[in-house]
């Protein structure tokens, strides 16, 4: 199993919430929205707002048809862990699937395992372009976590520079 | 939906959805396919007016339509993309591959 919740400190969290939802593909759009919702308060840019969406909307969406094989099991589940620090934003994606075994080639760009599915293989090259850093941890059977964070309200700050 | 799908001449017009995900963009394709095959139509243009949200299953349907098509000599365009697509569209490295029309 996947450790997810090693000691943690506590004293600098602002804000958390934690999701479970089952792995379909209703439940992606469902997730961006949550993510969305969760760091409106830091007033995000649109730009910013984007960026977090297609970033959990690519985690959400390998969680479901990697991790899963994409076959809508509704008991398959798709954990959603979102923390602020002060205006850090921290997500995590964890599915218990069938885990990534070379974690440096998975997230290559054009790189993918199923290539009849027609997918860009751009998954973890959107993540990493849009967020500010990613780390991912996997092992075979075991599952897979992707940890993905940002500083949100850039935008509000160059203004008050100007 | 279907009226999103529309043949003029040699080109399939497709209105692209508000949001473009992994969960619509199987049935986007399949669609798509459809008409390129038995309509017969040598090129796709996607139409992203609408479209406020995309993610890499975006680029995975233009990707595979331009496969379908390129060989015999067909060409993918976009229409309406603003900045974010354009931009998922560069990092994806398909600026070479799609034709942006400006209205």
């Amino acid at each position: 199993m996947i450790e997810v919740r090693e000691k943690k400190d506590y004293r600098l969290v602002t804000n958390e919430m934690r999701l479970e939802f089952a792995a379909v593909s209703d439940n992606e759009s469902f997730a961006r929205m949550a993510v969305s919702a969760f760091i409106a308060p830091l007033n995000p840019t649109l730009e910013e707002l984007s960026d977090v969406k297609t970033a959990v909307s690519e985690a959400v969406t390998n969680a479901i048809i990697h991790g899963y094989g994409n076959r809508g099991c509704i008991t398959d589940r798709v954990q959603m862990n979102c923390e602020l620090k002060g205006d850090i934003l921290q997500v995590e994606i964890i599915d218990r699937g069938v885990g990534i075994e070379d974690v440096d080639r998975a997230m290559q760009p054009l790189f993918t395992t199923r290539p009849e599915w027609e997918r860009s293989g751009m998954g973890f090259a959107f993540m990493e372009a849009f967020m500010d850093d990613l780390e991912v941890v996997s092992s075979p059977e075991q599952g897979t976590l992707v940890r993905m964070y940002k500083k949100i309200g850039l935008g509000g700050w160059i203004v008050s520079e100007e | 939906m279907e009226e999103d799908f529309k043949v003029i001449d040699n080109y399939l017009m497709i209105r692209m959805p508000e949001e473009i995900d992994h969960h619509n963009s199987v049935d986007i394709s399949q669609r798509a396919d459809r008409y390129i095959v038995s309509k017969k139509v040598g090129n796709v243009v996607f139409d992203f007016e609408r479209t406020t949200f995309m993610d890499s299953s975006g680029v995975g349907i233009i990707l595979g339509r331009y496969r379908k098509i390129s060989c015999f000599g067909g060409k993918v365009y976009a229409v309406n993309a603003g900045n974010r697509i354009r931009r998922l569209l560069l990092l994806s490295g398909l600026e070479n591959i799609v034709e942006l029309i400006e209205k």
